[in-house]
């Protein structure tokens, strides 16, 4: 594996641009006082209640996400790259599903092929032929980001079913400014706190056509025990719209209505934060005590926005990410402006065999999984996990997808011995509405905090980072 | 706003209060078991405090005998008992959490906080300077909330369904430390001085934070029927019967005006306040002060579950 590249430029006495400031902070600020602070941020997460649950792990049922109080810095030119690169990204995942569950061009241009579409569990033959309001079938995308060099940014995936983070951007910026007021308004930092606003006005512009003049939305959690609860309600509080369980609604003639102190109440756009099979008893799985009976039947008459839509799924599935810039191509007629991570589909016999032979340098995730389980990272791994994992990839190769062990970049991060780099990834979110696309600048950088690991998931002892956008 | 919103508001208010209670009862109990049994008498202050707290019976099918450090740890850590400190607070906390988005910044806190914190005390023998501590720190996290609530919070129906959570638990735990005493108050126990059942009115009147208020009101020495007119008739005495009625009817006229509606719940909470209006202390006792309170406590019952079944299903 290469030398990473350091954002600040920590390696060598360069710095990098946007980072001077910030270096020059670090290095006349004493130790004692980044401690100080890093515990105040600390004591600040805990009081406000930012924590996430961690599934499997009874002991820490509430934990706060270990935040980092160095930020991370982009340029402006650098963001505009990136901005535009991921409008174009969701602006195709979009066409992507409204053509899959439509006419099906790309399969018979054989851009992708039909099996992996139409044979993938993320497929909903539900949705086949169902035109969502307003074409928009994933107003809310988090698109994870890596960094390897100066010049590139790579997808590293598409999150298209329920992306969390976004309140963990939000709230990072409240606590950095409450912590280093001098440093931000030295750097005058591109705000986050309009995603919010943004959120509404994309939510409000794909209500259903049938919905009275100001729409009712609500945010639909699974309830208090969901590892992303804080979010939810989050949301929720900072939209001024209800958050609802799903005992909290019921359908009536194809419509949705809440129960309120003041009898049933319309709802038109419901921002949910519950899988899909989970989302109607009557239609997935039927088990399900956490959705809403005859919520499908009320979506395909029209009476309500879903966001995301149903199906979704399809577009971030780590096999369809393969052939992201094929169909970039194939709907603009564009190269794609953000690259992929090479990818070897274990499905493919002569890629197999590559995989095979090397997993030792490789990172080999399975093509349903997601948070980091369930993969592995070759470098890092003893023999015996290798050999175990070999035998499950050579009978399963459809449900695995091989890349280079990426040097993803690295960020100057405060950890016990003091300042050192550390290896970085970013999520920024990106809103779809009737009305255009909007990308909020920055995002959530995650932080692998134990020397030299490369897994920055919050559920396997990542961290997070303010992300700042700031003029170059 | 949701019904399950208005339900969670609801009893997070009425958790707090009750937690207030059982650390006001702890504290009776404790000042009287200090006492020298000729001036506290016989009776076991402990039991007397697990009684005020409906949790007498459920003490007894895990517990031979109410002693001091038995009775302690369950009114104030058992989570197997519904009304301890530790119970109430959790469930507190869960149900603020459940609706963190109708609670203001400073209200998430204050309870939020309090359930951090009271992870200091928990899991070891309770000294009984530790316990004072408890005490305070609970009395003070009750504050906390409701003083945030009532400076930070709007005045529609989020806040008016807190209110009522507190209020209705107000209304029973004042009734039931009455209802567990009345024996003492009765004219049959009257006595001049320091005698035994004066120091168990002061008692009474500390559990409610009302000693000093009593003297304001009335000008004189600690007499039963005094204590008894102050806890259910005067409305000026914030945790009296009278007062915490003319609240619950007051803050359920708000929400009808609000919502431009009256209901049962609204009907029935202005007939319990006629009756105590109309009443005197004379007449209470002479019709029984037992038999007022239990019926004065099923009525309070009912109104909790006409609300609930008015607004909060």
């Amino acid at each position: 594996m290469a030398e990473a590249f350091d954002e600040m430029g920590l390696v060598g006495d360069t710095c990098r641009e946007p980072y001077r400031t910030l270096k020059a902070w670090l290095d006349a600020t004493p130790a004692d006082l980044l401690q100080h602070r890093a515990a105040e941020a600390e004591a600040l997460f805990r009081r406000i209640g930012i924590t996430f649950a961690v599934y499997g792990d009874a002991q820490a049922q509430e934990r706060v996400i270990p935040f980092d109080i160095v930020p991370r810095i982009i340029g402006a030119a650098e963001w505009k790259r990136l901005a535009a690169g991921l409008e174009q990204r969701v602006r195709v995942i979009n066409m992507f599903l409204s053509d899959v569950y439509g006419k099906g061009e790309a399969v018979r241009a054989g851009i992708i092929p039909a099996d992996i579409v139409y044979t993938n569990p993320a497929y909903r033959p539900e949705m086949a032929g169902f035109k969502v309001p307003h074409q928009i079938w994933t107003p809310i995308s988090g698109i994870d980001i890596v960094r390897i060099d100066e010049n590139d940014f790579y997808v590293l995936e598409d999150n298209v079913r329920t992306p969390s983070g976004v309140s963990y951007m939000v709230e990072n910026r409240e606590v950095m400014i409450r912590l280093f007021p001098d440093l931000i308004s030295e750097y005058r930092v591109a705000p986050v706190d309009g995603y919010v606003d943004d959120l509404l006005d994309t939510l409000v512009s794909i209500a259903p056509p049938s919905a009275p003049g100001e729409p009712t939305v609500t945010v639909l959690t699974p309830g208090p025990f969901n590892s992303a609860y804080y979010e939810h309600s989050f949301l929720a509080d900072k939209l001024g719209v209800e958050l609802v369980e799903g005992r909290d609604l019921f359908v009536r003639d194809n419509i949705v209505y809440m129960r309120t102190t003041q009898g049933p109440q319309r709802v038109d756009v419901i921002y949910r934060r519950i899988d899909d099979d989970y989302l109607d008893p009557l239609v997935f799985r039927p088990d399900s005590a956490l959705g809403v009976p005859g919520l499908m039947a009320a979506y395909r008459a029209g009476n309500v926005t879903l966001a995301n839509a149903v199906g979704t799924g399809i577009a971030d599935d780590k096999a369809v990410y393969t052939y992201m810039p094929d169909l970039v191509r194939f709907y603009l007629g564009e190269e794609t402006i953000l690259k992929n991570v090479d990818t070897w589909r274990c499905r493919e016999p002569d890629a197999l065999a590559y995989v095979l032979e090397h997993l030792d340098e490789l990172v080999v995730k399975e093509v349903r999984g997601s948070g980091g389980y369930g993969m592995l990272v070759g470098p890092h791994a003893d023999k015996a996990t290798i050999a175990t994992f070999a035998k499950k990839l050579a009978a399963h190769p459809d449900d695995f997808i091989a890349q280079p062990t990426l040097a993803l970049s690295t960020c100057p991060t405060f950890v016990e011995s003091g300042l050192a780099p550390r290896h970085v990834d970013l999520r920024p979110f990106v809103l779809s509405g009737a009305d255009g696309i909007r990308v909020t600048p920055g995002g959530l950088t995650r932080v692998a905090l134990k020397d030299g690991s490369l897994v920055v998931n919050s559920s396997q002892g990542g961290g997070t980072k303010d992300t700042w956008v700031v003029d170059s | 706003m949701l019904s399950r919103t208005a339900d969670s508001l609801f009893w997070f208010s009425r958790y707090i209060e009750r937690a207030e209670n059982t650390a006001r009862l702890l504290e009776a109990a404790g000042r009287l078991s200090a006492l020298p049994t000729h001036y506290a008498g016989s009776t076991n202050e402990w039991e007397s405090a697990l009684s005020a707290t409906g949790a007498l019976h459920q003490y007894y099918l895990t517990h031979e005998a109410a002693t001091a450090d038995d009775v302690v740890s369950f009114l104030a850590f058992d989570e197997g008992n519904p009304s301890s400190i530790k119970s109430c607070v959790q469930a507190a906390r869960a149900n603020a959490r459940a609706v963190r988005t109708a609670l203001t910044l400073e209200t998430w806190e204050a309870i939020n906080d309090t359930w951090l914190q009271l992870r200091r005390f928990d899991n070891r023998p309770l000294s009984r300077p530790l316990l004072n501590e408890l005490i305070g720190f609970v009395k003070e996290a009750s504050l906390q909330v409701d003083g945030s609530a009532y400076r930070t919070m709007l005045r529609t129906d989020n806040y008016f369904f807190m209110r009522l959570g507190t209020f209705i638990e107000r209304a029973d735990s004042t009734a039931r430390i009455l209802d567990v005493k009345y024996h003492v108050l009765l004219p049959a126990g009257e006595r001049i001085g320091g005698g035994l059942d004066y120091i168990q009115w002061r008692s009474i009147l500390r559990s409610v934070s009302a000693l000093t208020s009593y003297h304001w009101v009335y000008r004189e020495n600690v007499k039963p029927w005094l204590v008894a007119d102050l806890l259910i008739l005067r409305k000026e005495m914030p945790r009296s019967l009278s007062n915490c009625v003319a609240n619950l009817v007051s803050f359920l006229d708000q929400i009808a005006v609000e919502y431009g509606q009256q209901g049962p719940a609204q009907r029935m909470a202005r007939h319990i306040f006629a009756r105590l209006d109309n009443a005197r202390i004379e007449d209470v006792f002479q019709s029984g002060l037992h038999e007022f309170l239990t019926e004065f406590i099923a009525d309070v019952n009912e109104l909790g579950m006409t609300i609930s079944k008015q607004y909060l299903l």
